[in-house]
């Protein structure tokens, strides 16, 4: 091959490429990835005549960097609630009144007022979740409700076990298992959590995030995990049972907001409304398989949900179920600081 | 040569090479049985589907991201190895002048911090850019894609140019070749081979980045691995199977076409 | 009347120029999108972490001390950080190692295709990129598939009764490197091809005339011939393997941090930008006096001809 064929190769492999039509409303979604139903936005598209491009972001961090930088050329981001306290706080975040919306009579009521944005003058909820550990009881059968399979792995277990890597997680169910409060600053339960940690590290086969994978596989067998990974799971392996820890386990919930440098911020008003439909948050729920903070939305949600152990928290475990927080930087500081020595 | 004495020939050689080739394509293979898979997983089989190429062809968010991977490639590779080649040509094949050791350093600076810095670096930098021109294209991605693409392409090219004969370029000057000409109709056959692993190099390496892309990009500027970074947490389906291996099936079939058609002119 | 000197001076002159010229579009572009928005990262390393990333616009030398010391969080004491100095090592050790598998994978590959017929050169050197148009995370999937427990490599040897039960291979060092070794192999290869393609073989035939071994003219006759190619691949393998985090954390669970995961970690959960900064400087200015150590050292002991 001469220098002449490879460039016209490479000039068709171009024109190739370049495509791409154009409408005339425009609605800039910036979300984590896999995370937004495809039906859901033709429906939207459909109803308001407006072109929808969703973009991914694998991580709060990245999404708030990047957006505090500004001139990303998105209208609308689903932050976790620990950190839309930070993006109304620096400003990033407009004020679209969600608890004026028509729809947000459907927002349950415990979910319309929440700590981390007071009478929700910013967000609207987009998914609900909780933190806990995952087994397939073929491999213990033993009592699993409590960070111990993680912390002190039983020997059935016993490299076989993962943990996802999500920092502020893993130490919020080390400090619980403890006995600890979230964000202490107690030097005592801290170091308690570091030597927790780095004693029960060597019964862990990895830590990773790829679980639904390698759980229905048969990698492993016991896993720290979020709710909607733990439903997919055992919709692969009846085998495989979600469990909330009683020591106290995390609750976390992802809000859609509105941002400052928005160009549609109509469409992307009419997002949030839209999303407060019962039919529509249930068409969310569906895809990506967690909870909504939507009354009404259960008789539109799938059959394998609706009861689902993972999707409706039991009575039993409800107490146990606490917010997790942003803690102070200095708190964050020895987060880190115990986390490299745990990976080191 | 004597037919039965090849001195081309090395013991083991022809063995190693014929395992590494069996090697690279052993995880290709595999990658593209799991696009015919019929099971949810790229980890168990479930019997022969087409099922994965049907959604993949129907997920436009994929298939942009994928076409966007190629078009930031194809323009990134080929200016870095432009750039590359008279960067190249600037810095062989002389006696030390003022500024040779600087620009070996700032042209492999690139490759020399972790990604995540330049991505960093540039969010900070691109955005001031981005508020200030209103301008938020795919330029941004192309330019960064460029600049960390000029070192693996600089480097092969001037492991090629650096004991390259001068004899016959001097040959050509001498018989009153304009510079350009003698560049060619001389070194660039010469360079070819260099210049085209060069060109594959800073491909495969655009291809592949995710963090400063991740970092770098706009609104609807998914690439296939950042796209495929944001399905990681939630599980990656064999959907990105068929779509590597429609796309790798096209990449052969266009560059098989091309081989034929160069060699039936040759 | 200009002296013959003068104008050799000018000619210099006018070359030096040219030179300049020649490479400025490469430089342009590096300063633009890689090295001058790095000069921002300078500054960040001197400045305080903000309470939620990003920095506060105030002096502070804290970033430094913790890249090389470490107060303890408990008691207080001040000590050589021993977490960095353990994530950089492993670093470097996997970067050492991929360097030297894929050298001796790659040389004899590249030594294969450069002495193919002419015309069927450039169909080799497609052959061997051809698996690299998919990308970097897709291919570390595929090696996970092969090597897994459930895998290609556990079911054969399983089958012919060689082992009893599946070896566990991923999450282990091996499966790093061998992960490493595949995904780094085409950036040894295609440098080394590429100097190695214009070999001549009539030195080569000159050596065996003078009885030398086959081994003898390896090393004494193609070696110094390509080491040109050989010093560009291994530099190009062994800096992205130095940063490389992906292969690891894949094949080898993640339970143990690389150098660009320890940087992440202070730009992401950690937020300590400063921190992530100067280590990331600390890096930098390590492997660009090694790279021009080892490119001086090369190219003294390296064969100059033609």
């Amino acid at each position: 091959m001469n220098w002449k064929t490879t460039t016209a190769a490479m000039g068709l492999a171009l024109l190739a490429t370049t495509s791409l039509a154009r409408a005339d409303g425009e609605l800039n979604i910036y979300n984590w990835g896999n995370y937004t139903s495809p039906d859901v936005i033709k429906k939207f598209e459909a109803k308001y005549n407006v072109k929808v491009t969703i973009t991914d972001y694998d991580s709060n961090d990245t999404a708030l960097a990047k957006v505090r930088q500004g001139g990303t050329g998105f209208d609308i981001a689903v932050p976790s609630q620990t950190y839309v306290p930070i993006w109304i706080k620096e400003g990033l975040v407009q004020e679209t009144d969600p608890g004026k919306m028509e729809n947000f009579k459907n927002v349950a009521p415990e979910w319309a007022n929440p700590d981390f944005d007071p009478g929700r003058k910013y967000s609207v909820p987009w998914a609900l979740g909780t933190v806990g550990v995952v087994v397939n009881t073929d491999a213990y059968k033993g009592p699993a409700d409590s960070w111990g399979i993680i912390f002190n792995t039983p020997d059935e277990l016993k490299g076989k076990t993962n943990v996802v890597p999500e920092m502020n997680d893993v130490i919020f169910a080390a400090i619980k298992y403890v006995g600890g409060q979230q964000c202490t600053d107690d030097k005592t339960v801290l170091k308690k959590v570091r030597d927790t940690l780095v004693a029960a590290k060597p019964n862990w086969i990895a830590m990773e995030y790829n679980t639904i994978e390698k759980m229905g596989a048969g990698d492993f067998k016991a896993t720290s995990d979020w709710n909607g990974s733990a439903l997919r799971q055992r919709l692969a392996n009846p085998a495989i049972h979600y469990f909330y820890p009683k020591e106290g386990y995390g609750l976390w919930s992802d809000n859609v907001v509105v941002l400052k440098e928005a160009k549609n911020v109509e469409n992307a008003k009419l997002f949030q409304n839209f999303i407060m439909d019962p039919e529509n948050a249930a068409g969310l729920s569906a895809f990506h398989r967690y909870a909504n903070a939507i009354t009404g939305s259960d008789k539109f949600m799938p059959a394998d949900m609706k009861d689902a152990p993972e999707v409706v928290i039991p009575e039993a475990a409800k107490a146990q179920g606490e917010f997790q927080k942003m803690c102070a930087p200095e708190i964050q500081d020895i987060y880190t600081k115990i986390w490299t020595e745990l990976q080191k | 040569m004597a037919s039965n004495f090849s001195i081309k020939h090395q013991p083991g050689f022809t063995a190693i090479a014929a395992t590494c080739f069996v090697v690279l394509y052993l995880p290709i293979i595999v990658l593209v049985a799991y696009a015919f898979n019929a099971a949810n997983s790229t980890s168990e089989w479930g019997g022969f589907s087409l099922r994965w190429f049907q959604s993949a062809w129907q997920n436009t968010q994929v298939i942009d991201a994928t076409l966007r991977s190629f078009q930031i490639g194809a323009i990134a590779a080929v200016l870095a190895t432009i750039f590359a080649t008279m960067a190249a040509l600037a810095t062989t094949r002389t006696a030390p002048y003022p500024g040779l050791t600087f620009k070996y350093a700032a042209i492999n600076q690139p490759l020399m911090v972790p990604e995540i810095v330049t991505g960093v670096a540039l969010l900070i930098f691109f955005s001031r850019i981005k508020i200030f021109t209103g301008y938020s294209g795919l330029g941004y991605l192309i330019a960064a894609h460029t600049a960390f693409c000029i070192p693996f392409a600089y480097l092969p090219i001037r492991g090629r140019l650096e004991n390259m004969d001068l004899t016959l370029e001097r040959a050509a000057a001498d018989l009153y070749a304009t510079p350009w000409k003698t560049f060619r109709r001389v070194t660039l056959p010469l360079l070819w081979p260099g210049i085209l692993a060069g060109l594959m190099l800073a491909f495969v390496i655009s291809l592949d980045d995710v963090v400063i892309t991740e970092f770098v990009k706009s609104g609807g500027q998914d690439t296939l691995p950042t796209y495929m970074l944001g399905q990681i947490r939630r599980g990656i389906t064999p959907e990105i199977n068929a779509i590597s291996t429609a796309f790798l099936l096209l990449s052969v079939a266009i560059v098989t076409l091309f081989f034929f058609v160069s060699r039936k002119r040759d | 009347m200009a002296t013959a000197e003068e104008v050799a001076k000018a000619a210099e002159r006018r070359d030096v120029r040219d030179r300049w010229l020649l490479s400025a579009p490469a430089l342009l572009v590096i300063f633009l999108a890689a090295t001058g928005p790095l000069l921002i990262v300078l500054v960040y390393s001197f400045l305080t972490p903000g309470a939620y990333g990003d920095v506060k616009w105030q002096f502070s030398p804290e970033a430094w001390l913790s890249v090389f010391m470490e107060r303890d969080i408990f008691d207080d004491t001040l000590s050589l950080a021993g977490a960095h100095v353990t994530i950089f090592w492993r670093s470097i050790k996997l970067a050492v190692v991929t360097t030297l598998a894929t050298l001796a994978l790659g040389f004899p590959t590249a030594y294969f295709m450069a002495t193919r017929s002419e015309k069927t050169r450039d169909l080799w050197l497609f052959l061997i990129t051809i698996p690299f148009w998919t990308n970097l995370l897709i291919r570390t999937f595929a090696v996970l598939q092969i090597i897994r427990n459930e895998g290609i490599i556990n079911t054969i040897l399983l089958k012919l009764g060689i082992v009893s039960a599946p070896v566990q291979i991923l999450y282990t060092d091996t499966a790093i490197l061998i992960g490493m070794a595949y995904v780094y192999l085409p950036l040894m290869v295609l440098p080394v091809y590429a100097s190695m393609e214009k070999l001549d073989f009539r030195l080569v035939e000159a050596g065996y005339d003078l009885y030398a071994t086959r081994f003898k003219v390896l090393r004494k006759i193609i070696f110094p011939l390509v080491k040109p190619g050989v010093i560009a691949g291994s530099i190009l393998v062994f800096i992205p393997a130095l940063g490389a985090y992906v292969t690891p954390s894949v094949l080898g669970g993640g339970k143990n941090m690389m150098l660009s995961n320890l940087i992440e970690l202070q730009f992401g959960q950690g937020r300590n930008w400063p921190l992530g900064s100067a280590l990331s400087i600390t890096v930098m200015i390590i492997v660009m006096v090694a790279l021009l150590a080892y490119v001086r050292n090369a190219g003294k002991s390296g064969v100059r001809h033609g």
